[in-house]
């Protein structure tokens, strides 16, 4: 196992994976697991959802882990390097030699040739977090997702609300929510199988 | 003092962005362009057009690119840390207790509950690009004209983001200059 082949394995996931971190998981995973051979399809799963359940993008915390576990943390550099680096110093080579030209007036029209296209991507990401919303709740959640959007509206333009501390209170809220309710589920059922096993030591009692 | 402030913005950025990259864009931006005034909206939405065109995560590229226009290499570094380190410090210590992840359902909860935020949030930057075209040079038949084509092409026709992005720069070096 050498750096060169961590470097070429992340650097093509890299330079493949369009639209994202999440986007790039199956390029990640036909580096790791079926050409290198890394880790195997049951360490890959289960890497996959503690990046999951972890915040931050998600193709560096794929490969920090990778990349310790072969090399240590020297891996772990090399592998977050050659998948997020490369194509960084591209782009700031293409926006600076475009904005050399920034009082251009040609460069102004491209400028402003770009701004509708921008509203677009930003317009599609905005449609896609709203309906992955949407599908993944059950009739009752539909009501909390109308009064969620409806709510961060009002707080983020009206009352111009920081988005940073309006996200950390539902993601609070979200954590709080959701353990109290593991809490009933499990009481309930710790009870429900203390009720039969009463009725079980009665009826052979 | 500005390399603390741009690993800070990008930390709580990334961390609040719970679910990889793209829930953090507007988080970015507001830390970019509200909050610190690095940069003009405008010029946040050109790197998040380049960066949405070009392969590899967008976050580390948006940290990446906006650190070396605020602070240079070194302003790149420390946005850079401060998208990536936490997370991925947490993700090699944090293994041995997956266990305690994998079924969480405050994970799902997490993940759900912000996403209509995230959706508000990339709304209102959708807005305020389209005012800022329909006011500026672009106009707002060359605007309707460029937002349609470029949705079609993009998201009907599936053409790749880099040549509708590359189209589009075309475009106003002819007809906006």
């Amino acid at each position: 196992m050498s750096y060169g082949q961590l470097f070429n394995g992340f650097f093509r996931a890299g330079i493949l994976g369009y639209g994202g971190g999440p986007s790039m998981l199956p390029l990640i995973h036909a580096e790791a697991v079926k050409k290198y051979r890394w880790i195997d399809d049951e360490e890959f799963s289960d890497i996959v959802a503690l990046a999951n359940a972890l915040p931050g993008p998600i193709a560096t915390k794929m490969a920090a882990y990778i990349g310790y576990k072969q090399k240590g943390f020297l891996g772990a550099f090399v592998t977050i390097f050659a998948v997020s680096i490369p194509v960084l110093v591209l782009m700031i080579g293409l926006l600076g030699f475009l904005f050399q030209f920034r009082h251009s007036p040609i460069v102004k029209g491209m400028v402003a040739g770009i701004q509708p296209v921008i509203g677009v991507m930003m317009a599609v990401l905005a449609y896609e977090f709203f309906s992955k919303a949407w599908k993944q709740v059950e009739k009752r959640g539909k009501t909390f997702v109308i009064l969620l959007t409806v709510a961060s509206s009002i707080l983020l333009t009206v009352l111009s609300v920081s988005p940073a501390i309006l996200i950390a209170v539902v993601l609070a809220g979200a954590f709080l929510f959701s353990t109290r309710k593991q809490r009933a589920e499990r009481k309930v059922r710790s009870e429900a199988s203390y009720e039969t096993d009463q009725t079980s030591t009665e009826r052979s009692g | 003092m500005v390399l603390w402030h741009l690993f800070w913005a990008f930390c709580v950025a990334n961390i609040l962005g719970y679910g990889g990259g793209p829930p953090s864009i507007p988080l970015i931006q507001n830390e970019v362009v509200n909050h610190y005034g690095w940069m003009t909206n405008q010029e946040f939405g050109e790197a998040f057009a380049f960066g949405n065109a070009l392969p590899s995560p967008i976050a580390t590229k948006l940290g990446g690119y906006i650190g070396y226009q605020v602070a240079g290499v070194p302003g790149a570094i420390a946005a850079l840390l401060g998208t990536i380190a936490p997370s991925a410090i947490a993700m090699i210590v944090l293994l041995r207790f997956l266990t305690l992840f994998k079924t969480a359902p405050q994970v799902k909860a997490m993940t759900q509950g912000i996403r209509p935020i995230v959706a508000v949030l990339m709304g209102l930057l959708a807005y305020e690009f389209f005012r800022d075209a329909v006011i500026g040079p672009a106009g707002i038949l060359h605007t309707i004209l460029l937002a349609g084509l470029s949705y079609l092409f993009m998201e009907r026709i599936k053409v790749h983001p880099a040549l509708v992005i590359s189209s589009s720069l075309l475009y106003g070096a002819v007809f906006l200059s």
